[in-house]
Parts: structure tokens; sequence; C-alpha cells
């Protein structure tokens, strides 16, 4: 908790950090200044892509005392606006699940390296990215929690699956390595209501530790605040819950 | 959440994008989340030329409904070119 009277200062910066198949990309980087320990986010951007909202939501983390990490997940796309990028991507159906859980363990395994955090590293993301952070928990071993905002695409229909993304989130559940923050929209048809039962039935078949919000009056993407589909008051609280949660299981920063 | 449902297209034309005209070579033509309509999901049409970088790119983000109408004058249009001779053979 920032205090008037105290030292704050961030650093942030884009950074080349090894991702999928040790192939380079690029992140954006942003940490409190001082010696930590700090725990660590990896923060995993939505299909518009790697841009300023996703900035922003790092230099958030990095705010509340956490070393956060954004990988660009769309690196191999090329260069341009963040919205020239995403329209390519978005012209190829989007990443390899394989791609995405590969530059995902890119991040945590640079977090984990740097002396100033402590080991305890979450993974948040929304849209395509809550997809994204669920796989990376389920699928990598070393993070310590996980939120999902609003990701749709975890209960996948068998016609819906595809060379890039040929298994359902959903059907990883068994490995989940942590706790589960979900933050829903009711108003959502992706992920719709009856899929988020769908999922938190796996979770509980599982007996996995998960806490799920859903809101009402809320559609997708409930925290962008430069879209029609923004809630004043649900995000507010969705972001009270997201740093209660990272408090109860990466502790209180530095 | 993203939908995924793309596809894309070769096409040979010319668009005109803030920095001026330039070739189009292909379009890629998605039901998924626009960047700026007011909508969770629109039928996106981007026009672009890969071979001049990302941001050779002029795009539409239509409703549904207004895409279909799009769609059926397009179709119309070009029925009467062709009904009147216009088109090539």
């Amino acid at each position: 908790m920032v205090k008037t009277d105290m030292y704050e200062g961030m650093l942030a910066e884009t950074v080349m950090i090894p991702g999928h198949q040790g192939d380079y990309i690029n992140a954006y980087f942003a940490r409190p200044l001082g010696a930590g320990p700090f725990p660590g986010m990896v923060v995993i951007h939505h299909m518009p892509g790697w841009d300023e909202w996703y900035r922003e939501a790092t230099r958030k983390f990095a705010y509340h005392g956490y070393a956060a990490l954004s990988p660009n997940l769309y690196f191999r796309a090329g260069h341009g606006t963040p919205e020239d990028v995403a329209v390519k991507v978005r012209a190829e159906g989007g990443v390899a699940d394989d791609q995405a859980v590969g530059d995902m363990g890119g991040a945590l395994a640079y977090l984990q390296a740097l002396p100033y955090v402590n080991g305890k590293i979450g993974v948040f993301g929304t849209c395509s990215g809550g997809r994204h952070a669920y796989l990376a928990a389920c699928r990598l071993p070393g993070f310590t929690a996980v939120i999902d905002c609003w990701g749709g695409h975890v209960v996948m229909a068998p016609e819906e699956l595809s060379p890039k993304r040929p298994v359902a989130p959903l059907d990883y559940t068994a490995n989940l390595s942590c706790p589960l923050l979900g933050l829903f929209g009711a108003e959502d048809q992706h992920p719709s209501p009856e899929q988020v039962a769908r999922h938190e039935e796996e979770l509980q078949k599982h007996g996995k530790t998960y806490e799920f919000y859903m809101y009402p009056d809320a559609g997708h993407g409930f925290f962008y605040y430069h879209r029609p589909n923004y809630r004043q008051e649900q995000a507010v609280d969705g972001w009270q819950k997201i740093f209660a949660f990272l408090d109860q299981h990466l502790g209180s920063p530095a | 959440m993203c939908t995924m449902i793309a596809e894309q297209i070769k096409l040979e034309g010319s668009g005109k994008s803030a920095a001026g005209w330039f070739s189009l070579r292909q379009a890629y033509v998605s039901y998924d989340h626009p960047f700026h309509a007011p909508l969770e999901h629109a039928l996106n049409i981007d026009f672009v030329n890969e071979a001049q970088g990302l941001g050779a790119r002029v795009s539409v983000e239509l409703d549904a409904a207004a895409a279909r109408s799009l769609a059926e004058t397009i179709l119309s249009v070009l029925a009467q070119a062709e009904a009147g001779g216009h088109l090539p053979q």
C-alpha cells in the first residue's frame, strides 16, 4: 500500500526474453524500484493486442508492488501499431496454444531468475489472455496464483478444436497447479454463465482451490474503460478482488 | 472472447489510407472483436498489402445487418453492371 510519506518509484521498459522454443520476443516490464524482494506477475494481453491498456495494467501491478512482465504473444506476426499487429493475428485465427504456453513459460523463467523477485509469481489475463493464463497455470509448474478474467473457449465443443487449439483448457483442469480467481460478466456469451458453471464443476471435481465471481449487468471486457462494455462499479470491485486474492496467495508486496 | 472466425482472400485493387492510395493484395474478413465500433463482435474487413507492412491497411467494422446489406448491395450492383455489359468478358 502506497503511503503519502514513503518513497515510491517504478521502472517500466521493454525487454527481450526467451520465449517458446528459445525464440526471443519482447515484453513490457514494470517493477517497483528497490531491492525487494517483490512477488512477480506475468500479464497476458488480450486479442486486441499488446496494447496501451496492457501497459497500463502492467504498471498497475507494479504500483501495487509486483514485478510485472507482459510478454508480446504476437511478436512473431511482425511490428507496427498494436492494432495493426492484432489485425494480422486475428486474420490468422490467433496464436497457437503451444506457442503461447512456451512464451508464458519464458516470462515465468525470466522473473524466477531475478534476484529481487521472491519466487512467488502469479499470472493474469483477460479475454484470450484469461484463457492463456489458465492454460499456463495448468501446463506449467511454477505459478503461485492465476487470474482468469472472462477467458472464453476454456470450455470447447469438439468441433471448436483446431490444430492451434487441439485441447480444451478445461481438459487440463486436473493439472491446475495453483489457486484460481475468475471474474466473469453475467451477460457475456464468451464465456456464457453456463460455460463458467461447467468450468466450476470441473474444478470441484478435481478439488481445486478457486474463487469465481459472476457480475450482474456486465458483459465481456467490463474492465476496459475505452469500450462500451465498461462497467465502473464492477471493474472497481474486480480490481479489489484481484489484489485481495494476490495478497492472500502471493503475500503482501514490500 | 474472441471468436477466431476469420478468413483471408487474395485480391487486386486499391485502397486509400491516411498515407494515401496503395495497392491492395489481400483482405481479411473476420467476425470478432472490433477496435473501434461499439460492439463486442463485428464483421471486420481489413484490406491490406502484406508486402508493404502491417500499416498498409484500410479497415471497416460493421454490425451484422450492415455487413449483410453491404454484401447484398455489392452483388446487386455487380449484377446490374453485368446485365449492362459493363463487366470484362
